[in-house]
């Protein structure tokens, strides 16, 4: 059973918002929300990196414990999914989130938020609609994965900084990068969220 | 997560740091400089901040937070401190109370009723209470169903009702708020000269208030028990309000991390909050025979205040029949 996980090659992102891009075009998500995003630390420093972050599908995810309605859970490949039929919008998956991942709609809006959106990996919903059905489609976005495909962003990222997969395999991909050019900054937010880093 | 688990990681941590720092040292293939030689680490950058904050391309500027694993310690207080915390304070409190109701029972008046009533509350007066108090049973029942209910209520009840019920329920705890606050500022500003502590209230803790049975210390309007009830209702009542609002207009003065403080609060003080309004209804209904009446019909047995709160009975009794006959009706 794989354990899909998205890695990110601070090495190589270049910061240039195609994964955000390629998120919101596949997923059709709604305005004003962004599932991935890309963050440059140190901007215009010697040494200034670029971090592309969406939900990290984390290993026993903080947002589904603490769910109030018990909404958010892990498939068995490890993505972490919810449903939007049982979410109340409190919020507090957004403040036990690592990575800023769940968003709303009407954050702001006197606490009410709305149905709560991040990251499904491509992975449809969490909810009762048909698997790739257009109901489940138009609620969570796309769902590449039972297709038997990987999530857009990770896809298409021109220089291969963003992948996704199996942990394991691209882990090695990743050491074997190290290893070649002889550095790297390490994978962003592993150890928060997968409580392992990459040892190369 | 438990300390000797937490020094396992931060032992794997530290290899995971160590490896990458080596190879800052060797050349890359062709010869040059390790091009990485000044890159931020994220280990290096967590060490320094508790959050890793960068700029962002998108017009959501709060979305700049990279990383903030306070995340998962926020996750910890409220899955499994708060449940501990909040189980033992409300449930322990049920009990202590059942026992006193066992022990003690219940305190009469011990020269039974007059027949005759004085008024201890107007009807403005009591009108302020039973707001605060019906939106303090609602609030917190509301408030008890985001922490327990998926505990209590969600295996009885299905995920579909149980999610209509806490949908509902959050609603109502947000809207309610606001009745809360007003009818705290009420009793506040109905009270608060009632309630400041005298000499009176030290002697009244001294003899053990209305504990000891068949003696009742002298009180005023308000005994030394009520008044610890009041200044508490009142710095908890300030305490979830204003942590409440906070909550209420998320990024309207804070950001996660304060909106992660103003949840602890929120919920540690609301607990402990409900565990006194416990007493306190104790107090006001099973507890004392004629306690009850003072907020119902505004109007208690003339007995009843000589009893429990004696300095108040004579200062209305001065003022209802004029300073001359008032040491008659003593």
């Amino acid at each position: 059973m794989a354990r899909m996980k998205f890695l990110c090659d601070a090495d190589r992102c270049i910061d240039c918002n195609a994964c955000v891009t390629a998120c919101k075009n596949e997923n059709e998500v709604p305005w004003g929300i962004n599932r991935r995003r890309v963050i440059t630390i140190n901007d215009g420093k010697p040494g200034e990196r670029s971090v592309s972050m969406a939900c990290m599908h984390c290993t026993d995810a903080p947002c589904a414990a603490v769910c109030p309605v018990s909404c958010i859970f892990s498939t068995d490949d490890g993505v972490v999914l919810h449903s939007k039929d049982l979410c109340i919008g409190c919020g507090y998956c957004f403040y036990a989130c690592p990575f800023g991942a769940p968003q709303y709609p009407k954050i702001g809006n006197f606490g009410s938020r709305g149905k709560m959106d991040k990251c499904t990996y491509c992975a449809g919903g969490g909810g009762t609609e048909v698997s790739g059905s257009i109901e489940e489609y138009k609620k969570y976005g796309a769902n590449r994965l039972a297709q038997g495909k990987l999530p857009l962003c990770a896809e298409m990222c021109s220089t291969k900084s963003l992948l996704a997969g199996d942990g394991e395999i691209i882990a090695e991909i990743y050491k074997e990068r190290v290893l070649k050019r002889g550095y790297g900054s390490g994978a962003w937010g592993w150890m928060t969220a997968y409580k392992e880093g990459i040892a190369s | 997560m438990s300390l000797p688990t937490f020094k396992i990681l931060a032992a794997v941590f530290a290899l995971a740091v160590a490896v990458p720092t080596i190879a800052q040292e060797q050349r890359a293939p062709d010869g040059a400089a390790a091009p990485d030689a000044n890159a931020v680490s994220e280990q290096t950058l967590l060490q320094q901040e508790s959050r890793i904050e960068g700029r962002i391309d998108i017009p959501d500027t709060r979305a700049r937070v990279l990383i903030q694993p306070a995340g998962r310690r926020w996750d910890y207080f409220h899955e499994i401190t708060l449940h501990r915390v909040g189980a033992i304070v409300i449930l322990g409190m049920i009990v202590l109370l059942g026992l006193a109701f066992l022990i003690l029972g219940r305190t009469r008046i011990s020269a039974g009723r007059s027949g005759k009533k004085i008024t201890r509350f107007t009807a403005f007066e009591r009108f302020s209470h039973w707001l605060t108090a019906a939106s303090f049973v609602l609030l917190g029942l509301t408030g008890l169903n985001i922490t327990f209910g998926k505990i209590v209520l969600l295996p009885l009840m299905g995920e579909s009702a149980f999610s209509d019920l806490a949908q509902f329920a959050k609603y109502v705890h947000n809207f309610v708020s606001f009745a809360f606050i007003v009818g705290l500022i009420l009793i506040v500003a109905l009270w608060i000269k009632d309630n400041i502590p005298r000499q009176v209230d030290i002697d009244w803790i001294k003899q053990g208030g209305g504990f000891v049975k068949g003696k009742h210390a002298p009180a005023g309007r308000f005994n030394a028990g009520e008044k610890v009830v009041f200044w508490c209702a009142l710095a908890a009542g300030a305490a979830v309000s204003v942590s409440g609002l906070l909550l209420l207009f998320p990024f309207y003065g804070t950001n996660i991390a304060a909106m992660q403080v103003a949840q602890v609060v929120h919920a540690l003080i609301a607990v402990l909050f409900v565990a006194l309004i416990l007493a306190h209804i104790y107090i006001g209904t099973l507890g004392m025979e004629g306690a009850f009446e003072a907020m119902g019909t505004g109007e208690v047995d003339v007995n009843w205040a000589k009893e429990h709160h004696d300095l108040w009975y004579e200062k209305k009794a001065q003022e209802s029949l004029g300073p001359a006959s008032a040491t008659s009706i003593k």
